[in-house]
């Protein structure tokens, strides 16, 4: 694969989230590592609570300090994001990286217009006079297809429909030609029509533009349609990462396995889905062996025990189970 | 990228045939078909009027006494012509005249006293509520200890010792009424503070204070304004408590609790010095009420398109 010449745009090397709360510690990221070269695109899969939108959050520079605690690296361009200013940091997002939230109806300010919204990257940086800002707001709400831009402009965002205030937020994450684009979950407020249009729309702007894309969401079917690479998390770990294809070809962990298997298809209608037995570790438990195994269809002793590492099992495929070492061992 | 999700036609234009902008006109109709609200509004504008143009306005001077004009009731005229509407006082002193020059410092110190408390609270309040930590530890504690004070007994303290005065006035209300401007500035930007759009304008990288000036503050105004207004009949009232204590505005200057205090002495044989400047706090504290439930509607978006479209609504029921 030709994936590892260019140097990665950001490269997150051992990731770890740790919240103090008054019930304990709880880690949300436990050592996470993935990179994104320039113009690539990334989907990151896992059920609720796995740590994905909380790890992007860190990334951002939106984890809250006290009661977050971030260790790790996220290198940007050659900088470490987690060892610079909060100034510089301030700078960079935005105009660097951005990111569109899961819920743009409350990720829109209820007391400001739309067109101020849009323009705010703008205007908090002072960059163009009010005029400017809101042409360039009209420009950017024609290029995620708002109709009538000019007299949406002043409305607020009670008057618009979730899908359009979602393309509102990408608007915004917009504004300044960022290198990178993080969407957590864009699509699950919405409606399934409305749904594909959104992602349509990223993965259209994101051909044109050229831009990074991290896209974050629990919708396989999202995954398989717009990113090459994707890496699944569960409870704060990267449990396997491959490109799309393979992952959903040659699955190499249980979990994802599973994932898999409990989609609806269209091909075998009328069987039932396979559900996932049980759920995933309370937040602030971490189990001795591998955090999967009291789920797992195929654990076996050494799971309870040991924590499986991320170990390669194809070109570009790397996976954390031990049946995947016991495999290669016994080859 | 592996190929193209979905059609990529854009969602449907929803019909607009509301104006983009609301003129001014726009909503001096809307007010206008809200008769309470309108008479109250009328009736502020009113003392307004009068309170800045008492100096122009009072048909007497309102402390020029005439002995043979005494306790004229009102609609009244005295011996030598002279027509009173509110009647006159016990020195023979116009009291609509005492009226107007007693709005002006009734409402100015009501103003200005809630304007004051208002910027000291609500800054102290954001401040406490945005960074949290020991700042909001000391500040809310000073607020808790604050409003445990006996107020009117702090202020008649004060007063005493730094002596009465239209800024004293000002200093005190203002160091006794910050406090509830802060504890509300201070819940409502713990809640504002953990909204995605606050998160949302971190992403894109705008500063701390573009946060609070932009993002919290102007979701603020509408339950402040209520307060604001709310307040402002407070202070009136307040001041009209201790100038009638004597504590307050000192004669021969004319104010609404000072001429209730004076007037007091007698009220068996004429009413009306205690009924008129009685009547003036009353409604003047009324409408203020009124004003703020409509201050509350005009100044959030969602409740303003209702406010101002809610006749035609209703004119379609018909």
């Amino acid at each position: 694969m030709t994936n590892n010449i260019p140097p990665p745009l950001l490269d997150v090397r051992n990731l770890s989230v740790r919240f103090d709360t008054p019930h304990g510690k709880v880690q949300a990221v436990n050592g996470v590592s993935w990179s994104i070269a320039a113009g690539a695109t990334l989907g990151i899969i896992g059920e609720s609570g796995s740590g994905k939108s909380v790890g992007l959050e860190a990334i951002m520079g939106l984890i809250q300090s006290p009661p977050g605690h971030v260790t790790g690296e996220v290198i940007f361009d050659g900088q470490n994001l987690l060892t610079m200013t909060q100034e510089n940091r301030r700078a960079l997002r935005g105009e660097k990286i951005s990111m569109v939230f899961q819920d743009a109806v409350s990720a829109l300010n209820p007391s400001l217009t739309i067109g101020y919204q849009i323009s705010e990257v703008y205007r908090s940086r002072k960059r163009c006079s009010k005029e400017d800002a809101s042409r360039k707001a009209v420009e950017l709400m024609d290029r995620v297809r708002i109709p009538s831009a000019k007299t949406r402009l002043k409305q607020y965002p009670f008057e618009f429909s979730g899908g359009m205030c979602q393309r509102v937020m990408i608007a915004t994450a917009l504004a300044m030609d960022p290198q990178i684009l993080i969407a957590d979950e864009p699509t699950t407020a919405l409606d399934v029509t409305v749904q594909r249009q959104i992602m349509a729309l990223l993965a259209d702007l994101q051909r044109d533009t050229g831009m990074a894309l991290v896209l974050i969401t629990h919708d396989l079917g999202v995954v398989a349609e717009v990113v090459e690479q994707a890496l699944v998390m569960y409870a704060g770990k990267v449990v396997e990462q491959a490109d799309v294809n393979t992952l959903f070809d040659r699955p190499a962990h249980p979990y994802t396995r599973s994932l898999i298997g409990s989609m609806p298809r269209i091909d075998n209608r009328g069987m039932r889905l396979k559900a996932i037995a049980g759920s995933p570790p309370a937040a602030g438990r971490t189990l001795p062996g591998c955090s999967f195994h009291p789920r797992c269809p195929d654990q076996f002793e050494i799971c309870a025990s040991q924590q499986p590492e991320l170990s390669r099992v194809g070109t570009n495929h790397i996976a954390s189970c031990h049946l995947n070492v016991v495999a290669t061992d016994e080859r | 990228m592996s190929q193209i999700v979905g059609n990529p036609t854009v969602e449907p234009a929803e019909p607009d045939d509301r104006a983009a902008t609301t003129s001014f006109t726009d909503y001096l109709r809307a007010l206008l078909r809200d008769k309470v609200t309108a008479v109250a509004a009328l009736f502020l504008l009113i003392l307004l009027v009068a309170a800045a143009g008492a100096e122009f306005l009072a048909p007497h001077d309102p402390n020029a006494a005439n002995l043979r004009a005494r306790f004229i009731p009102p609609l009244g005229t005295a011996r030598d012509g002279t027509f009173y509407l509110f009647g006159t006082d016990e020195l023979g002193r116009d009291v609509l005249s005492r009226l107007m020059h007693g709005a002006t410092v009734s409402m100015s110190i009501g103003l200005l006293g809630a304007i004051c408390s208002a910027i000291v609270g609500v800054s102290l309040g954001i401040l406490a509520g945005f960074y949290r930590g020991k700042l909001e530890i000391v500040l809310m504690r000073a607020v808790d200890g604050m409003m445990a004070l006996p107020s009117l007994l702090i202020a008649l303290f004060i007063l005493f010792v730094i002596g009465s005065g239209f800024a004293n006035l000002i200093f005190i209300f203002t160091l006794l009424h910050w406090m509830i401007f802060a504890r509300m500035a201070r819940s409502l930007t713990l809640s504002y503070k953990e909204q995605t759009y606050v998160t949302a304008a971190r992403a894109v990288g705008a500063s701390d204070l573009r946060i609070i000036l932009t993002h919290i503050l102007p979701n603020m105004i509408s339950p402040l304004l209520v307060l604001f207004t709310l307040e402002i009949a407070v202070l009136i009232l307040s001041e009209a408590s201790l100038s009638f204590l004597g504590f307050g505005v000192q004669p021969p200057r004319a104010s609404w609790g000072l001429m209730i205090a004076r007037g007091r002495e007698y009220i068996s044989s004429a009413w009306w010095l205690v009924v008129m400047p009685g009547a003036a706090i009353f409604l003047a504290a009324l409408c203020l009420n009124l004003v703020a439930a409509w201050a509350r509607a005009i100044s959030d978006p969602v409740q303003r398109w209702r406010w101002l479209t809610k006749p035609s609504t209703e004119k379609d029921a018909t």
